[in-house]
């Protein structure tokens, strides 16, 4: 497969691994942003490449896992509405809500359809003008331009059927909380490539001088990854921190100007809840006001009821501090044995890109026998 | 769609002057006597079945016969590579073949959905006769029944499929050794891709066909060879990633495979790379596993290559001992030269969202 192929090419992996082997003095601890990094990193074995001197912590990067529960509660109900057909990525269907999940929903009669595009849901929309189409907006910046298209596509068809649930988040919000955090433990970070594709990375130049952190935007296949890690370990062995862009065949400095200035168009910043972590400034994206007759929740306000958001999280679940990078998937006592896919305890285990669920599908019999 | 070559409809008659499938087809009375002579018996026409008895009446068999079910409901219809006809066919022959079993009578029944269009009932009959014909598989009995519409999703279809097994041959999970090799018949994933391809609308803009096809044919020459064949699982639901992991499991044993030996095509590779799943774990129709002494490992690849529908055959792992006190697993040899295990998916498999 062209474009693909030459970034799995064992051989340039073992010449970055051996590379890293040889710069390695000290031991140091980095995080990959994005969850599509860490499936990679558990997938391949990436990790076990690696001199024992470095860690690698898995981030927040989880747009399905960070999604707050009293929006999974609110998609549920929205979904159960006779008159809306509710679309969604597939991730979101399994992550378990307060009482019920969207797959659970759907085996009750609810109108659910996976999509893989939010036009798609447009589409559906201008096809059944009886009916209301809700898309739930879920992702980073990566999939915001999407949906803010899919807007701007409704408007342009004078669609009155058609509305988003949003739940965006943004990435360097997160990225400052972590390291603010008097628990920190991160030197380093991989930054994400494909949010990087869309944004650019100008941003995480505050960040990494504020925290003197080195950040490199880092792709995901197994060469992408080792190469971010060696930027990174070279930057922290010889005292630097900067900003360096590993991922340059997708990513330039100012990111993709079209794309960000349709989100800019129909998004604005706002405070969001992420879920096991807290409220973030800044963190998430809404409808702007001229927006406003899109937004699912101020439609269907009357008709559904909004639980308070809630940290007080579900049982024993650790996402929180396994979305920061305080603990490994496999130190949480309930991995395996009263959290699994089939009956999650939290939503990193049911999401594609969710830690839990690199390590359950990847090496979960080596984390039950110790 | 099915291309009108594919398709012969064999009723030249119009069915009582309407063109949907009403309750009363199911219902025992003249409309479905006529659904029955019209569609069904000019299709699958043979002496067991003409007979119309309350039961196939068949010759007895020398060795130990082997019996199969499977349903059918795949949704849509038609897809690039076959439908749901051929699919019913090819599918039971296949659960007969894996057992080293000749196949010989197959059953049809059929749930329709009122106001099913009488025309796509003819286009899936047709299939499935041609596709039992090629096979040398009759359809020997049958049976049918309309449900209310919204009940049921057009068409689905149960077929039995009966064979004959030699006395000398024994193949199962049982025989399973460590030690044994693993082949698979050909290249992962084209069935569950094509479908998906259609089902979600989604054009890649190179054209996958499902492999849907009949095993039974290389199987029987594979054995007449000589071939020693411990066991056999054809890679339906679940692919490769799955039947391994329930083997591995029955004959308590460990498994390993090398990921760069696996046969994927380039369309398929990128199709799954594009939604995020995983071509081990997607479906199939024309594909198997064989395990077999290492010994007759280059014979069968030799004689499985020569066969269009498995000329991509390949040698992929082996099968290996299990240490007390560990459970049986199956791990890949990434090519990296780091494993990981390969296992069983828990739900489905779900396109991600970024």
């Amino acid at each position: 497969m062209k474009y693909v192929d030459e970034f799995r090419d064992p051989k340039a992996v073992h010449a970055l691994s051996k590379e890293i082997h040889r710069i390695t003095r000290h031991p140091w601890t980095i995080m990959e942003v994005c969850g599509g990094q860490t499936h990679s990193i558990v997938r391949y074995g990436l990790d076990r490449l690696l001199p024992t001197a470095i860690t690698l912590i898995h981030g927040p990067g989880c747009p399905v896992c960070v999604t707050p529960i009293e929006l999974i509660d609110a998609a549920c109900q929205l979904a159960s509405l006779p008159d809306v057909i509710f679309c969604s990525f597939g991730d979101m269907l399994r992550v378990p809500g307060s009482r019920d999940d969207l797959l659970h929903v759907k085996a009750q009669g609810g109108d659910i359809r996976i999509i893989y595009s939010p036009l798609d849901a447009v589409e559906i929309a201008h096809t059944y003008p009886q009916r209301h189409i809700i898309c739930f907006a879920v992702g980073f910046e990566t999939t915001a331009p999407a949906q803010a298209m899919a807007v701007l596509q409704a408007r342009r068809l004078h669609l009155s059927n058609f509305s988003l649930l949003v739940a965006h988040v943004l990435v360097p919000p997160a990225m400052e909380a972590i390291l603010s955090s008097s628990e920190n433990r991160v030197q380093g970070f991989l930054a994400a490539g494909h949010v990087c594709t869309v944004m650019g990375y100008d941003m995480y130049e505050l960040i990494c001088h504020r925290f003197q952190v080195p950040i490199v935007v880092t792709g995901f296949e197994p060469v992408d990854i080792l190469e971010g890690v060696q930027l990174v370990v070279t930057q922290l062995e010889e005292g630097r921190y900067e900003v360096e862009n590993q991922y340059s065949r997708s990513v330039q400095q100012s990111g993709n100007l079209e794309a960000r200035k349709v989100v800019d168009e129909v998004f604005e910043p706002t405070s969001r809840n992420w879920r096991g972590i807290g409220e973030i400034s800044r963190s998430g994206l809404q409808l702007r006001q001229s927006f406003a007759e899109f937004d699912a929740l101020r439609i269907f306000e009357d008709r559904i009821q909004l639980s308070r958001s809630s940290n007080a999280l579900e049982s024993e679940c650790q996402s929180g501090r396994i979305l920061q990078g305080l603990m490994k998937p496999s130190a949480c006592s309930a991995f395996g044995i009263r959290c699994t896919p089939e009956h999650p305890l939290g939503a990193p285990m049911v999401s594609s890109e969710g830690a839990c669920a690199a390590y359950y599908r990847y090496r979960h019999h080596e984390v039950a026998r110790g | 769609m099915p291309t009108n070559q594919d398709i012969e409809i064999q009723c030249p008659l119009p069915l009582a002057g309407d063109n949907t499938i009403r309750l009363a087809h199911g219902g025992g009375g003249h409309l479905m006597q006529t659904l029955i002579h019209e569609i069904f018996l000019q299709a699958f026409s043979n002496p067991f079945l003409n007979s119309l008895q309350d039961s196939a009446v068949l010759p007895p068999e020398e060795g130990r016969l082997a019996m199969t079910t499977d349903s059918y409901v795949v949704r849509p219809l038609f897809f690039p590579g076959g439908d749901i006809g051929s699919l019913a066919v090819h599918g039971t022959i296949n659960d007969l073949a894996m057992m080293g079993a000749t196949p010989r009578y197959l059953s049809a029944g059929f749930i329709l959905e009122e106001g099913l269009p009488i025309e796509i009932l003819k286009h899936v009959v047709g299939s499935m006769a041609k596709t039992a014909q090629a096979c040398g598989v009759p359809i020997v009995c049958g049976d049918t029944k309309v449900v209310d519409r919204g009940k049921g999703d057009q068409i689905f279809i149960n077929t039995t499929g009966l064979g004959v097994i030699p006395a000398s041959l024994d193949i199962g999970p049982h025989r399973i050794t460590p030690g044994d090799r693993m082949i698979v018949s050909g290249d992962l994933g084209t069935h569950g891709m094509a479908v998906l391809s259609v089902r979600e609308g989604l054009a890649f803009s190179a054209d996958i066909a499902s492999d849907s096809a009949p095993l039974h044919a290389v199987v029987a020459d594979l054995i007449k060879n000589g071939i020693s064949i411990h066991c056999m699982r054809d890679l339906t639901r679940g692919g490769l990633a799955s039947a391994l992991n329930e083997l591995a499991t029955t004959a308590r044993v460990k498994m390993t495979i090398d990921e760069s030996r696996i046969p994927v095509s380039e369309s398929v590779r990128g199709a799954c790379e594009i939604l995020g799943l995983d071509p081990l774990y997607v479906a199939n129709e024309g594909r198997c596993v064989l395990l077999m002494p290492p010994a007759d490992v280059e014979k069968a690849l030799a004689i499985l290559q020569n066969h269009a529908i498995s000329e991509r055959a390949a040698e992929i792992g082996e099968v290996l001992p299990l240490a007390s006190n560990h459970t049986p697993q199956v791990t890949l040899l990434t090519p990296y030269g780091t494993h990981r295990i390969l296992d069983l998916l828990s739900g489905e498999q779900l396109p991600r969202i970024c």
